[in-house]
């Protein structure tokens, strides 16, 4: 890991050893104060309400109120099991058709020739110069329009058109081993037989890398999906954790542990999946 | 006239006749072309392209609580959006966002990023303890900003510990002088995003050739700041554009950590959450919404394509 270490001789000299240990001292106060926020999140989530209003913060409750766990999912009052659970559905359903429709586009851009590539690759780099925030009013005017309010479909499908993915797919499939594919093509299979018998076993990893920042993206969006469910039915675990943020009576503590739980899918795929999350931002980036 | 018109159609007579098995090759082609890009197309024109053709429409209409309107009234939705206060307000907090987060973001993320590259012990462990808050959402962040950290009330953490040294509480998001709300918005969106461009900046950093560093530290180069400023920099130019770029139409797109954190509040509304309010809110203008939405990406096209070409970006590199 030394590789991409500068100046060598520097770095045993007395002044380079104090740099690095005031480098050292600078990263660990950094480290504390990126783990403040999660240290808050576990602490009022075990919390009991007195402990929350408690006059002067301390840094541990007073007691571990570990039923703050059970209440929450007993409490009739917030849609957690179902908010979880449409959360789930919309962020693997929304990952997998973007990674369909936009791997076959990209592809199509990279690799076959059309006379309308050209055009067609313009449209979806204009499509990068607007935010798609900007076009909340005017897609959630389909969406209603289409009777897809409150409804699965109106959550998923309009998110499926990135034309950033596309761009990224079309990226990465220029620089495909085009080899591969034409020992492919003379073994006598089509487009379709190359693209998924040749071109997708062997992008497993670009796939991960997009697949899990589509997944995160899609299980913390949030204002879309306060635009679409509008029935308490169809809210996201985002929306319910908002709705009860800006309500008047709340139960700290509860609230508290409900975001603690809406956070552990992202912090699993942190944990397991964060070589492809790496390469996938770093992929982002760079080709922009 | 006639005579060229004559050799063009004797020109597509003559490529009309092909070798049959090219046309059919070229057939196969064009139909797996339409195949694969046709799913997204579909998609891209009836998400993408028609709603903003809708919006455009609905724009020059009186279209209140209804997406099918019948009043023409020309420019008078976009005259009223811009003489608007509230709206124009928008703009300016905005605006006021944007100068406060691009370059702290900036400042801090390749802070971060030289800080865990140059770190010769458990490297991953510190990038993950700053990348980590990408997991959380915009939602979780406010909630935890506005309920613990800057909780106004004696309690919060932060006037906790200012009482520790004798400070009266403050009311962080409510208070206009001075205006605490921007150390409260600046700081949630720091956490949440300071990490994704750290990795941009690590991974450009991994790449600069160690030779370079040798090569100035033989011809004399200080370590340190002058070497940062005379190498590492201009080399990281390129990823350095590129954040910048993502963080100002990051910025623009600023709604989540406003909505939760300040709810409706006048004097820190930035475009997103008043066109919600305006559109989706009570009176569901569409029309003043659509002028609003059509006004924004305008602005948000002409500074990205400014910003693009004052840094230089898209010019030739590789």
């Amino acid at each position: 890991m030394d590789t991409h270490q500068p100046h060598v001789g520097y770095q045993r000299s007395i002044a380079g050893r104090i740099a690095n240990g005031a480098g050292m001292a600078v990263l660990i106060v950094m480290t504390l104060l990126f783990l403040i926020p999660f240290y808050l999140l576990i602490r009022n989530g075990l919390a009991s309400t007195k402990d929350i209003t408690a006059p002067g913060w301390t840094l541990f409750p007073s007691d571990v109120q570990w039923n703050n766990l059970v209440d929450l999912f007993n409490d009739p009052e917030i849609p957690m099991l179902s908010s979880l659970r449409n959360s789930a559905i919309v962020a693997v359903l929304t990952t997998v058709g973007t990674l369909l429709v936009s791997s076959l586009a990209g592809y199509a851009l990279a690799r076959i020739n059309h006379p309308h590539s050209n055009k067609i690759f313009y449209a979806v780099l204009a499509t990068l110069m607007i935010p798609g925030a900007v076009t909340f009013v005017p897609s959630f005017v389909i969406v209603s329009w289409l009777g897809w309010v409150s409804d699965y479909r109106g959550l998923i499908i309009p998110a499926l058109f990135s034309g950033f993915t596309v761009f990224l797919f079309r990226q990465y499939f220029l620089s495909f081993p085009k080899e591969l594919e034409e020992a492919a093509r003379i073994d006598g299979l089509g487009y379709g037989g190359t693209f998924w018998r040749i071109v997708v076993p062997n992008s497993g990893n670009f796939i991960a890398a997009i697949a899990v920042i589509t997944f995160i993206a899609s299980w913390n969006s949030f204002l879309w999906p306060l635009v679409v469910a509008q029935d308490q039915s169809a809210w996201t675990v985002q929306v319910t954790l908002s709705t009860f943020v800006t309500a008047q009576t709340i139960n700290i503590p509860q609230l508290f542990m409900a975001a603690a739980v809406s956070i552990v899918p992202l912090v699993l795929v942190f944990v397991f999946l964060q070589r492809y999350l790496v390469q996938g931002v770093a992929q982002t980036g760079l080709k922009g | 006239m006639a005579q060229q018109t004559t050799a063009a159609r004797a020109q597509l007579q003559t490529e009309r006749a092909r070798p049959a098995q090219r046309t059919k090759a070229i057939h196969g082609q064009r139909r797996a072309f339409w195949l694969f890009i046709g799913p997204f197309l579909i998609g891209l024109v009836v998400f993408v392209y028609f709603p903003i053709i809708w919006s455009a429409f609905l724009s020059f209409f009186d279209a209140q609580g209804t997406v099918t309107p019948t009043r023409f009234v020309g420019l008078g939705n976009y005259v009223t959006m811009l003489s608007d206060k509230a709206f124009v307000s928008s703009l300016v907090t905005f605006t006021a966002f944007a100068v406060l987060i691009v370059p702290t973001t900036f400042v801090l993320s390749l802070f971060l990023a030289v800080l865990v590259n140059r770190v010769r012990v458990a490297r991953a462990f510190f990038r993950s303890v700053f990348f980590l808050p990408t997991a959380c959402s915009y939602v979780v962040a406010s909630l935890i900003w506005k309920l613990s950290i800057f909780n106004g009330v004696r309690f919060g953490m932060a006037n906790t510990l200012l009482g520790w040294i004798g400070v009266e509480p403050i009311s962080w998001l409510s208070s206009l002088d001075p205006p605490w709300y921007w150390l409260v918005i600046v700081t949630a969106r720091l956490w949440l995003q300071a990490g994704f461009y750290m990795i941009l900046f690590l991974a450009a950093l991994q790449n600069i050739n160690p030779e370079l560093y040798e090569a100035a530290f033989v011809d004399g180069a200080k370590p340190g700041w002058q070497v940062f400023r005379h190498i590492t920099l201009p080399l990281l130019r390129p990823t350095s554009i590129s954040v910048l770029l993502l963080c100002l139409i990051a910025a623009y797109q600023a709604f989540d950590e406003f909505y939760n954190l300040l709810g409706a509040v006048e004097y820190a509304r930035p475009p997103l959450v008043y066109l919600y309010q305006l559109a989706l809110g009570s009176q569901q203008n569409f029309g003043l919404g659509s002028a609003g939405s059509l006004i924004l990406a305008a602005i948000i096209a002409v500074v990205t394509v400014l910003q693009g070409k004052i840094l230089g970006f898209g010019r030739p590199s590789d």
